[in-house]
């Protein structure tokens, strides 16, 4: 059979986006209102839900307290329709916690922790529908669910997936895309900064590439930062308008 | 669940209006909060909805998978019933500790379930003792404000309505081998009557009366509830007693009666928002949590 055509000859991909394009991205904040921040994002398919509660008192053991920062508390799941193929357990694989420890990891270079000392913040994303760039998505929506939540951060978040495919470099891959097996890279961007929160490369990619994929990763997360600022923006106009002057 | 904290006072306050009929949000006593329903929210599923009971909010999706039938009932499928309670419902429910609910929700729609009427299970069974369609309900409870059986049932009975199972034929050669075939036509698919799915009626024992429909303020005020299913004809298929509290049996009977009055309307305006949403078609705009 022969392998499918991932980038045709005039430069169009499966879905019909151009290498470097994202897909189209709908989000909102406060979609909850018992948890602190709320927020929920669809990129194309891919849908993810983010819940943020805290800061509040550490819960469980009082010797997980750190003394001079914010414990961040991550929690990846997915639901088990989410995925092609139902999945047993919504949390608890090998895949979840690594992508709960990969979250953490992200906001602990974002959240300005050192404000909450010896307190906690915890952060669950939830996975309604995985269609290619899940890590993104949650990264994405974890961000508006933290602003939501009021907590300091040095920076929005932004998060992208990029591929490398007949020596182009793709941007946002989809499902069908990351299964075809080739070099995969997800960068979260501090954009204002520029400084990389999480970068993680699978697969091989020769050396002279990774500046190129590097690029189309970064741009795609600033493309993605222009519309979470949107989203914020109009966040906070509609919630103003709600309270009054 | 999630955890509400209530003075004594707040307590005197409910079920004192609980007794003149009134609650905290106006309602009287036999009245639901607002649902929101909408199918097809996850596109990947074989049929999903989401319910939004006031702060309730509920997702369910369910996958049709071919697989083998029972032993004991080899024409027919079977509904494989999960409940996943969330981080984002509350902290607390954070890695294993939802679990418990999860299963005592799960028990709970497998019994409201275990009776022939409810769901045509022969309609899934593709080739007796060899294959039928496995209907797999994941239900996930995103957030609880209160009556989540409730919500859940609705939840449940809204995604089997929306479900579409794809049509198979299987073809027998000459040796007596079995192929099974899957028609070409995406849209040529099954769809479930849902007719005689119950749903389930909580009330909520406050004081000397029972409310429909309860906030987590209310059952915080209330010592034991009464869940019961109730078809749409009225027919009540499974009742249970939950809560630390006790019931005296005249309660019970009188709590079943309103389940039933309750339970017929509830049916009827979800079957006319259920038909309402699907003449829609596909050009109906999907909201979502966009909404």
């Amino acid at each position: 059979m022969a392998g499918l055509e991932l980038l045709s000859d005039q430069g169009y991909r499966v879905d019909g986006r151009r290498a470097g394009e994202l897909r189209k991205i709908q989000a909102r904040m406060g979609v909850f209102a018992q948890a602190d921040g709320s927020a929920y994002i669809e990129q194309g398919n891919t849908k993810a839900l983010a819940v943020v509660y805290g800061p509040h008192e550490i819960r469980g053991s009082r010797a997980r307290a750190l003394p001079d920062r914010a414990l961040v508390n991550c929690q990846y799941s997915s639901a088990t329709f989410s995925t092609g193929e139902r999945k047993r357990r919504p949390h608890g694989d090998r895949k979840s916690c690594e992508m709960g420890l990969q979250l953490r990891q992200t906001f602990e270079a974002a959240v300005l922790t050192q404000l909450h000392p010896r307190s906690q913040i915890d952060i669950y994303v939830q996975v309604l529908q995985a269609d290619g760039g899940t890590y993104a998505a949650c990264v994405n929506a974890a961000t508006l669910a933290v602003l939501d939540a009021g907590i300091p951060m040095r920076d929005f978040v932004c998060a992208c997936s990029a591929g490398f495919v007949d020596g182009t470099a793709l941007a946002d891959l989809s499902h069908v895309e990351e299964a075809a097996g080739g070099p995969q890279l997800a960068l979260a961007l501090l954009p204002s900064s520029g400084q990389i929160a999480l970068l993680e490369m699978d697969a091989r990619l020769h050396e002279d590439q990774l500046e190129q994929v590097l690029e189309a990763a970064t741009q795609a997360a600033r493309d993605v930062h222009t519309l979470l600022d949107r989203v914020v923006r109009q966040h906070v106009q509609e919630a103003s308008i709600l309270l009054g002057d | 669940m999630a955890f509400v904290a209530l003075s004594e006072a707040e307590k005197v306050y409910i079920v004192h209006g609980v007794q003149e009929d009134l609650r905290m949000d106006g309602r009287g006593c036999e009245d639901y909060r607002c649902v929101e329903v909408e199918t097809d929210v996850v596109s990947n599923t074989s049929g999903s909805a989401r319910v939004k009971l006031g702060h309730t909010d509920i997702l369910v999706g369910v996958k049709a998978e071919m697989g083998t039938p029972k032993l004991e009932k080899p024409n027919e499928g079977y509904l494989e019933f999960f409940v996943d309670c969330s981080a984002n419902a509350t902290p607390e429910f954070e890695g294993r500790g939802g679990d418990d609910l999860g299963t005592e929700i799960a028990n709970t729609l497998y019994r409201i379930f275990n009776n022939k009427s409810s769901v045509d299970l022969k309609s899934l069974c593709i080739s007796p003792r060899e294959h039928c369609w496995i209907l797999y309900v994941d239900v996930l409870l995103l957030e609880c404000g209160g009556n989540l059986f409730d919500a859940i049932s609705i939840a449940v009975k809204a995604a089997l309505f929306n479900t579409r199972i794809p049509r198979v034929r299987v073809l027998e050669d000459e040796e007596g081998l079995k192929d099974i075939e899957l028609s070409d036509d995406p849209y040529d698919c099954i769809q479930l009557s849902v007719e005689n799915v119950p749903c389930i009626v909580t009330l909520c024992k406050i004081g000397y009366r029972h409310v429909v429909d309860a906030t987590l303020q209310e059952e915080a005020c209330s010592l034991a509830s009464l869940l019961v299913s109730v078809t749409s004809k009225g027919v009540v298929t499974c009742m249970r007693k939950v809560g630390k509290g006790s019931l005296d049996p005249e309660s019970v009977f009188e709590m079943m009666e309103t389940s039933k009055r309750v339970g017929k309307v509830l049916h009827t305006s979800l079957q006319s928002v259920l038909h309402k949403e699907e003449s829609l078609g596909p050009k109906r705009q999907k909201v979502g949590f966009l909404g």
